[in-house]
C-alpha cells in the first residue's frame, strides 16, 4: 500500500525559507541558476565484468548502471525480438533512510520511468537481437544502483542508463545446425544497436517557481516535479508527475518546455563524453 | 488479439465513437455499507469499487504524522479482472500506480484537519478495459466526498490516447495496446490544477499540447457527471410513507 | 419584524457557493477561493444575503470532537491509571481513573478493570481536545459516568443537529410522543430509556426516519405522524389519528 512518505528528514524552516527566497530571485545555494545541471561526470566501463556500465556522479549524487545480455525467450508477441528489462534499487548506502530489501514503490516508479522511455521511444533496435528468431533473443538486463543519494535520483539513472547502453557491445554468437547456442564474451563485435537517445530531465516545482536538478534539500521541499522524457530529436518520450502537488496547464508547458532545451544539451554532453571514453 | 482497424474510413474509432468522445459512464456513490465512503464508477467497460476508510489510528504510528493524516492508497486488480489471470500477489504497476493515484488525491484531501490518523483508500478494479488508474482516480475522490472527509475539489481522471496517428479520448484496451501512446490525466478542475500525468508513448511537443486539451475537456464532462452523482446520492432518498 | 430565511443549496467539494465577501461560521467546511466560497463536503450551504453570513452543514462525516461535547463511549482497552474509550471518533479518548472515581488510584492494589471494563459504556463530556492529542474525557457532572440500562443507537454523527432540531424541538417531540428518556451524544450515539419495548422500537425507528431523511424539508411533521401511526399500529393509543 502506497503511504503519505514521512518526514524522516526535517529542513528547519529558516533554512527553507532562505532556499525559498533564494530561488524565487532565480539563485541556487551553489551559484547556479534554475535551469542549471550540477557538474556531471560519467565513468564508462566502471564495472568491467558488465556488457556495458556507466557510473555518473550528478553533484554528490551517485549512481551506477550496469547492462546485463543474457540468451532468453522472446515474448509471444514479439517473436523475432530482443527484449528490454529495467530495475532499480535504492541501496542503503545511499542515505541513512534507506532500508535493504526489495525495491520500495520510488524505485519501481523509478525503473518504470526510465523503461517506459527507452521502450517506447525503441531507444534500442530490439528488432535486431533475435538470435534464432522464434525461438532465442538477446535480453536487454539494465539495473540501476543508486549509491549516495543527493536527489534528483530519476535523472541520475536515466543518465548512467543511456551512458551503460551506449557502452555496450554484443558479444560473438555462435549457432551450430543443432540449434546449440555458444557465447564468446571475450570477443565484443558490434555495439548494441540504438535507434535513439534519452534522458529524462525532472523539473520541480516550489510555490509557483520552476527549476531543474534539486539536491536534497531542495527536492526535501519541492511540493511537486514533471518527470519529462526528452529524445535526441526533440520529442516527448514519456511523462511523470511525482510528488503530493499539483501543476497548472500553463506550469505544465513551461515544464516542458525547460525539459527539452535542457534534455538537448544532456544529450549532447552524454554522447561527446562517452564519444571520448569508448 | 488480433490488431483492429483503430480508425474507420468514415473517421470513428473501433467502437464506433468520435476522436473527442467519452464511453458511457456510470457512476454510484455510497455503495458499500461499512466503508465510511464508497464509490462504484465504470468508462465504458472499465469498472472500479473504491472504499474509504477513516479517518482513523492504525496500529503502525510510526508512519503517522504529527501535523496531518497519511493517506494510505492501495490501487489492486482482482485476478479475473484481465484478459489472462492476473497473478494475486502485487505488481510493479500495481504499486507504481498506488503511488501515482495517492499522489493525484493529496493535493486536495484536507489532511491537515486530521493529524495523527491515516485516510484508507482501497481500489478494487473489478473489470479492466482500459484507463483503469483515471477511473480510479475518480472513484477514489468520490468515496472521500462520500466519506465526509474535507477536499479542496474533486479530482477526476481521464486517459488520452494516440492512435493510427489520431489523438482520441478515454482509450480502452484494444487503442491502449495497439495505439501509440497512452497518456493519463487527472484534473481538480475547480483549482485548475493537474493532479496526475503520465504519458507512455511518444509525442510531439504540439501533439501533447493538443492532447492535454483534449484530457481537459474529458474531464470537465466526467467532473459534471461526478458532481451530479455525488448529489443525486442525496436527492434520491425520498420520504417514505 | 421576521428575519430572511437563509437560503439552502445542496453543494459537493469543489462547489462555488457564493462570491463576495461573507462571515464564514463553520471554516472546516468552506475554503475561499479569490473571491469565490469553495464547499469542502458534500452539506447544505446556508446563505444569508441580509446578514452576510454563510455556514454549511455537512451530511456525511466522521465525528470531530469538541471540548464540552456529551459523547457516549465504548471502554476499549483498562490501562493503569486511565481507560482508553473509542468515542467515534478518529482519535481514541481517555478517561483518566482520578477523574472517573473522583480520588487517586492506587496502581498496585487497584484493577480499574473492576470499575470499568472492556465493553462497558460511559456517558461522559470532552474536558479537553486539541489535535495533538487525544480527546481528555471527564464523567464529573450530573448524570455522567457508566450507563446500566438503556438501549444505544448509531446514527452518523452529521446528523445529530436534526435529532435534536431547532431549539430542541425534535428531542423534545420525540420525549413527549414516546414517553422515553432520549439522551442524544454529539459524537451520533444515542441512548434510549423507554417504559416499554414496543415504545423502545418506535423511537429508534423515529431516530433512523430522521437520520435518513434529514435533508428533506417537513422533517418534524413527518416524525410526529410516524410515531402516532406506529403508536396506533402497536394498538398503544386508540383510532384514528389526529392531525390538527
Amino acid at each position: 500500500m502506497s503511504h503519505t512518505p514521512s518526514t524522516d528528514m526535517i529542513t528547519p524552516k529558516l533554512k527553507m525559507l532562505t532556499i525559498i527566497n533564494m530561488l524565487k530571485k532565480g539563485m541556487r545555494s551553489t551559484g547556479r541558476g534554475l535551469l542549471d545541471f550540477r557538474p556531471i561526470e560519467v565513468v564508462l566501463g566502471y564495472v568491467p565484468n558488465a556488457d556495458g556500465s556507466a557510473l555518473v556522479r550528478l553533484g554528490n549524487t551517485v549512481v551506477v548502471a550496469g547492462v546485463k545480455l543474457e540468451i532468453g525467450s522472446p515474448y509471444p508477441d514479439t517473436p523475432n525480438e530482443g527484449a528490454l528489462v529495467v530495475s532499480a534499487e535504492f541501496m542503503p548506502t545511499a542515505s541513512p533512510t534507506f532500508e535493504p530489501g526489495p525495491p520500495d514503490e520510488n524505485a519501481i516508479e523509478l525503473a518504470r520511468v526510465v523503461d517506459r522511455a527507452l521502450r517506447e521511444l525503441k531507444a534500442i533496435d530490439l528488432s535486431k537481437l533475435a538470435i534464432i528468431p522464434g525461438r532465442k533473443a538477446w535480453v536487454v538486463y539494465v539495473d540501476i544502483y543508486v549509491l549516495d543519494h543527493d536527489g534528483n535520483l530519476v535523472d541520475a539513472s536515466s543518465i548512467a542508463s543511456l551512458a551503460a547502453l551506449m557502452s555496450t557491445y554484443l558479444p560473438k554468437v555462435e549457432v551450430d545446425e543443432a540449434g546449440n547456442i555458444r557465447v564468446d564474451r571475450s570477443s565484443k563485435v558490434s555495439p548494441l544497436p540504438l535507434n535513439h537517445k534519452v534522458v529524462t530531465v525532472t523539473v520541480s516545482k516550489v510555490e509557483n517557481v520552476l527549476f531543474v536538478d534539486p539536491d536534497l534539500e531542495e527536492e526535501n521541499m519541492a511540493e511537486t516535479k514533471l518527470i519529462v522524457a526528452v529524445s535526441d530529436d526533440g520529442r516527448i518520450a514519456g511523462l511523470q508527475k511525482s510528488g503530493s502537488g499539483g501543476l497548472t496547464e500553463s506550469e505544465i508547458l513551461a515544464a516542458i518546455d525547460i525539459a527539452i532545451k535542457v534534455g538537448n544539451d544532456l544529450i549532447n554532453l552524454i554522447t561527446s563524453k562517452t564519444l571520448k571514453q569508448n | 488479439m488480433e490488431k483492429p482497424r483503430l480508425i474507420r474510413e468514415d473517421g470513428l474509432r473501433h467502437d464506433g465513437r468520435r476522436p473527442n468522445e467519452l464511453r458511457p459512464i456510470k457512476i454510484s456513490v455510497g455503495v458499500l455499507n461499512k466503508a465510511s465512503g464508497s464509490a462504484l464508477v465504470e468508462y465504458g467497460a472499465t469498472k472500479i469499487l473504491a472504499a474509504v476508510h477513516g479517518p482513523r489510528e492504525i496500529p503502525l504510528r510510526h508512519l503517522l504524522l504529527p501535523d496531518r493524516a497519511i493517506i494510505r492508497c492501495r490501487y489492486h486488480m482482482l485476478t479475473f479482472s484481465t484478459h489472462e489471470r492476473k497473478s494475486p500477489a502485487p505488481s510493479r504497476r500495481e504499486i507504481e500506480l498506488s503511488k501515482v493515484i495517492r499522489e493525484s488525491l493529496e493535493p486536495v484531501v484536507m489532511t491537515e484537519m486530521f493529524p495523527r490518523t491515516a485516510i484508507d483508500i482501497f481500489i478494487e478494479v473489478i473489470n479492466a478495459d482500459g484507463g483503469t488508474r483515471t477511473a480510479s482516480v475518480t472513484a477514489a475522490s468520490l468515496a472521500l466526498a462520500d466519506a465526509g472527509i474535507p477536499m479542496r475539489d474533486i479530482v477526476v481522471g481521464v486517459a488520452v490516447g494516440k492512435v493510427n496517428n489520431v489523438l482520441v479520448l478515454d482509450i480502452d484496451e484494444v487503442e491502449d495496446m495497439f495505439g501509440e501512446a497512452d497518456m493519463p490525466v487527472a484534473v481538480a478542475p475547480s483549482l485548475g490544477m493537474i493532479t496526475l500525468l503520465q504519458l507512455n508513448g511518444v509525442l510531439t511537443r504540439d501533439e501533447f499540447v493538443e492532447a492535454l486539451k483534449l484530457a481537459l475537456e474529458g474531464a470537465n464532462q466526467i467532473y459534471r457527471l461526478a458532481r451530479e452523482a455525488l448529489r443525486n446520492s442525496y436527492l434520491k432518498v425520498r420520504v417514505e410513507e | 419584524m421576521e428575519t430572511q430565511e437563509p437560503r439552502r443549496v445542496l453543494v459537493v467539494p469543489g462547489e462555488a457557493i457564493v462570491e463576495g465577501d461573507y462571515k464564514i461560521s463553520t471554516p472546516n467546511f468552506i475554503i475561499k477561493v479569490g473571491s469565490k466560497y469553495i464547499a469542502t463536503v458534500v452539506g447544505l450551504a446556508q446563505v444569508n444575503e441580509e446578514s452576510k453570513e454563510l455556514s454549511l452543514i455537512p451530511l456525511e462525516g466522521c465525528y470531530v470532537p469538541q471540548v464540552d461535547d456529551l459523547v457516549i463511549g465504548y471502554v476499549m482497552d483498562v490501562g493503569v491509571t486511565s481507560w482508553e474509550v473509542d468515542i467515534r471518533a478518529p482519535f481514541t479518548a481517555t478517561l483518566y481513573a482520578v477523574d472517573f472515581l473522583g480520588r487517586p488510584v492506587n496502581p498496585a492494589r487497584e484493577d480499574l478493570g473492576d470499575y470499568l471494563a472492556v465493553g462497558d459504556t460511559i456517558l461522559a463530556k470532552v474536558e479537553v481536545f486539541e489535535r495533538n492529542r487525544g480527546p481528555i474525557l471527564t464523567t464529573k457532572g450530573k448524570g455522567l459516568g457508566k450507563i446500566v440500562h438503556g438501549t444505544v443507537v448509531e446514527i452518523s454523527p452529521v446528523k445529530v443537529a436534526r435529532v435534536i432540531g431547532r431549539k430542541g424541538s425534535m428531542h423534545q417531540l420525540l420525549e413527549g410522543e414516546t414517553g422515553c428518556e432520549v439522551i442524544v451524544a454529539r459524537n451520533g450515539r444515542i441512548l434510549v430509556r423507554c417504559p416499554n419495548k414496543e415504545l423502545e422500537e418506535i423511537v429508534i425507528m423515529a431516530i433512523l426516519k430522521i437520520e435518513r431523511e434529514a435533508h428533506i424539508p417537513g422533517l418534524t411533521d413527518r416524525v410526529k405522524e410516524f410515531i402516532i401511526r406506529e403508536k396506533v399500529k402497536r394498538g398503544l393509543i386508540g383510532g384514528e389519528t389526529k392531525t390538527d
